[in-house]
């Protein structure tokens, strides 16, 4: 079967090879056919919207239900144990199906891969099966008002509750996405006050309806209640208990600490990194919408309305998406055969970002005065907009190529 | 699914990437510019090594290896800017001449040529007649694709050579016009022949102007660690971190199109023109990238012709206009996603 792009591809045993094996044709006829016939049509109201995120987690609950929502994790946690070329399969077949926005992404993406990496096996067994059911809603609180590319700078504290046996927590986070929605919220709270930038930290899991915590949802750029500020005043996080002790699973359900304490940046940096690499932009998102594009291109076109300017931009903005494709491809290559990538993640980060903004920008300008009106082109250029911006500014990724990949001089 | 070199062809570029950082120096490549465009030494180990044969068929004396083991070692011949013919008549000529090994008429001369290929002897495709051919001056023949339906082995007393000055003192082209010669093939053979040397003679500039962009990048980072102004390195000044980082993922994503045209070539695949000219046109756009950055990011020492940088930017200059620049390319792509674009 052709892959997204049609592209034509011969096997081979070693080097380069662009094709898959039959089990793994049959994965992709799987999914393909399961999206076929579930992925909702008219489209799912914005799930950053009250209602739309209702609706996206009935889509949550029959991807969960038909274990599509966490391919790569292990069966017993309501994954298929896919490889990653599987996971790769099944997420350029999700974007080629039009299929809803993962508002549990934060979770399923950014948490989990540090409570698979930190997590005791208890942790482990208590909050994943939960977050992929959709059960528990996890949203992220890494920034804070003084603290948003500098993450290091976090302020908000835990302070030592002896004699309760846990932490108070005190401090604001912000630009939380779907917080207002979520149950759940991770983050980092200073733990040692004596102890300086991203030391004396710790990562902290709560739930968001505990004692002391405030929400307060507010319109992101594309109008959406999206992002929320999460206030702690003295929230009550108890220690977690050791592996095997009896009244493990009511303990955590009022939160706990992910990884030791103090320790939090290197656990949130596994998180971080996944987020600017493969997990959070996979290829097929984006030659997805480089393949709408190219549609609407041709439409422009037969109507004798394409100037060929613009034909250059979709072309450029279709090569790159390919050129995307083939680094990923390239990375997860090496990471299947055990080399990590890296600094090169910043590569990434920097690189779909952009080409997301790139794509919306020239279907825009092929809609010409009709851009502004409400439609998925204007709503997905506001979303793109967003991708230069978090998960670490790309000025700062560009800093992080620049020493770390390139080498130079930090000061 | 696998994206990445096996080990043998990994170990084969590396040992040319150490075989000609000794022996195609930036010394060597000035050595050029006042010869006769060629670095002897180095041409000479590659064909030692093999390389010059590397694609031509076991049974006419190469290698008879595929554009996957080739290209990558073209990237090396860019990486220091050898001006010698590795990818004119080493890839681009010598598989060319593959598709006509089987002719009844030709097949004897098209592996006689072959063979020679491989021992050192230099066939330069010629597929634009109206544009300059690099090292023309010292070419032992030319396979001349620029008539529509024949293709013509020409010895050098058979063409015309108007010499030309290049920005790239190395290149020494010339225009060349053909007086006589041998047709070997016509017809559908000759259309094979000439898309055969077309795509390679695109591709070959392509994987050389991603090892140039490489090596204009790690001069930089180089220099720019080294060099002091307000007490401090100037590259650890966001402004120049910034224009080397966006000129590195320039580079970074043009290296797997040229990876992937390689790949389609080698197993004949139907997409392998439009790989071509996503690589040519990435290639082209990311080595003027690198070659803008290093010059800014270098500042005046880098507008000299003592320092080395010119050689490497001279050579991406005239590569990315070499067999399709970029607006080429991107012509080439709208007709194979179906964009006319003629509205004004």
């Amino acid at each position: 079967m052709p892959d997204l792009t049609g592209r034509q591809v011969t096997r081979q045993t070693e080097g380069v090879d662009l094709g898959w094996s039959d089990d793994e044709q049959a994965f992709r006829e799987e999914c393909r056919t399961w999206l076929a016939e579930h992925v909702p049509s008219p489209a799912l109201p914005s799930g950053d919207t009250r209602d739309g995120f209702a609706a996206h987690l009935e889509w949550e609950r029959a991807l969960h239900d038909a274990r599509w929502a966490v391919v790569s994790w292990p069966e017993a946690y309501g994954g298929r144990d896919a490889s990653l070329w599987e996971w790769l399969i099944f997420e350029e077949e999700y974007y080629r199906a039009g299929a809803p926005q993962r508002v549990t992404q934060n979770g399923i993406f950014l948490l989990a891969p540090s409570i698979f990496e930190f997590g005791t096996r208890a942790q482990q067994d208590h909050y994943l099966p939960r977050m992929s059911a959709a059960v528990d809603l996890w949203c992220q609180g890494w920034s804070e008002p003084n603290a948003g590319s500098d993450l290091a700078a976090v302020s908000s504290r835990a302070v030592r509750d002896d004699a309760g046996g846990g932490w108070r927590l005190t401090g604001q986070k912000t630009w939380t996405t779907r917080g207002a929605f979520c149950t759940h919220v991770f983050g980092l709270f200073r733990t040692d006050p004596e102890a300086e930038r991203h030391r004396g930290l710790t990562y902290f899991l709560l739930p968001l309806d505990a004692d002391g915590v405030t929400v307060r949802g507010f319109g992101r750029l594309d109008g959406d209640e999206g992002f929320a500020e999460v206030f702690c005043d003295d929230v009550f996080v108890p220690d977690t208990p050791v592996d095997g002790s009896g009244d493990a699973a009511a303990v955590m359900e009022r939160g706990g600490i992910l990884g030791e304490v103090h320790q939090g940046w290197g656990v949130a940096m596994a998180t971080t990194t996944s987020e600017r690499g493969l997990t959070l932009r996979s290829p097929g998102r984006f030659q997805a919408t480089a393949h709408r594009l190219l549609e609407l291109a041709r439409e422009r076109d037969a109507e004798g309305r394409l100037a060929q300017a613009l034909a250059d931009r979709v072309v450029d903005a279709w090569v790159d998406a390919e050129a995307y494709s083939l680094f990923t491809l390239g990375d997860v290559t090496g990471i299947v055969e055990g080399r990590s990538p890296g600094a090169r993640s910043s590569f990434n980060k920097i690189f779909w970002s952009e080409l997301d903004v790139r794509l919306h920008e020239a279907a825009l300008d092929l809609l010409g005065p009709d851009a502004e009106l409400d439609g998925p082109w204007m709503k997905g250029y506001e979303f793109a907009l967003s991708g230069p911006i978090y998960a670490g500014t790309n000025e700062i990724q560009r800093n992080i190529v620049a020493e770390r990949v390139l080498g130079l001089p930090r000061r | 699914m696998r994206f990445e070199l096996t080990p043998d062809q990994i170990d084969l570029r590396d040992a040319v990437r150490v075989l000609l950082g000794d022996l195609c120096t930036p010394d060597a490549v000035r050595g050029a510019w006042d010869g006769d465009g060629r670095v002897r030494a180095a041409w000479d180990a590659l064909v030692e090594m093999g390389v010059l044969g590397a694609l031509v068929a076991e049974s006419a004396g190469g290698l008879g290896m595929t554009d996957e083991d080739v290209v990558p070692l073209l990237v090396e011949c860019g990486r220091v800017a050898l001006p010698d013919p590795v990818a004119a008549s080493g890839y681009a000529a010598a598989a060319a001449l593959t598709e006509i090994l089987d002719d009844p008429d030709a097949g004897g001369l098209a592996a006689e040529w072959s063979g020679r290929i491989a021992s050192g002897a230099v066939l330069l495709p010629v597929v634009d007649a109206s544009a300059p051919v690099a090292g023309s001056t010292t070419a032992d023949g030319f396979l001349w694709c620029g008539d529509a339906d024949a293709v013509v082995l020409a010895t050098p007393e058979e063409v015309d050579l108007e010499p030309l000055q290049s920005v790239d003192g190395a290149r020494q082209p010339a225009r060349v016009t053909r007086r006589g010669g041998r047709v070997v093939a016509t017809g559908e053979l000759a259309r094979r022949v000439t898309s055969a040397a077309g795509e390679r003679l695109a591709l070959g500039a392509a994987a050389e102007l991603v090892g140039l962009g490489e090596q204009m990048l790690d001069l930089t980072v180089a220099y720019v660690g080294e060099r002091q102004q307000f007490g401090v390195p100037v590259g650890s000044f966001q402004a120049v971190k910034h224009q080397l980082a966006d000129a590195a993922l320039a580079v970074a994503f043009a290296a797997p199109l040229v990876s992937l045209a390689a790949h389609s070539l080698a197993h004949g695949d139907p997409d392998r023109a439009r790989n071509v000219s996503m690589a040519k046109l990435r290639a082209s756009t990311a080595a003027r990238h690198a070659a803008s950055a290093s010059l800014q990011c270098h500042g005046a020492i880098g507008y000299t012709v003592e320092y080395d940088l010119h050689l490497f930017m001279k050579r991406a200059w005239a590569l990315s206009h070499e067999h399709g620049d970029p607006d080429a390319h991107r012509a080439l792509l709208r007709t194979s996603l179906g964009l006319s674009g003629v509205a004004s």
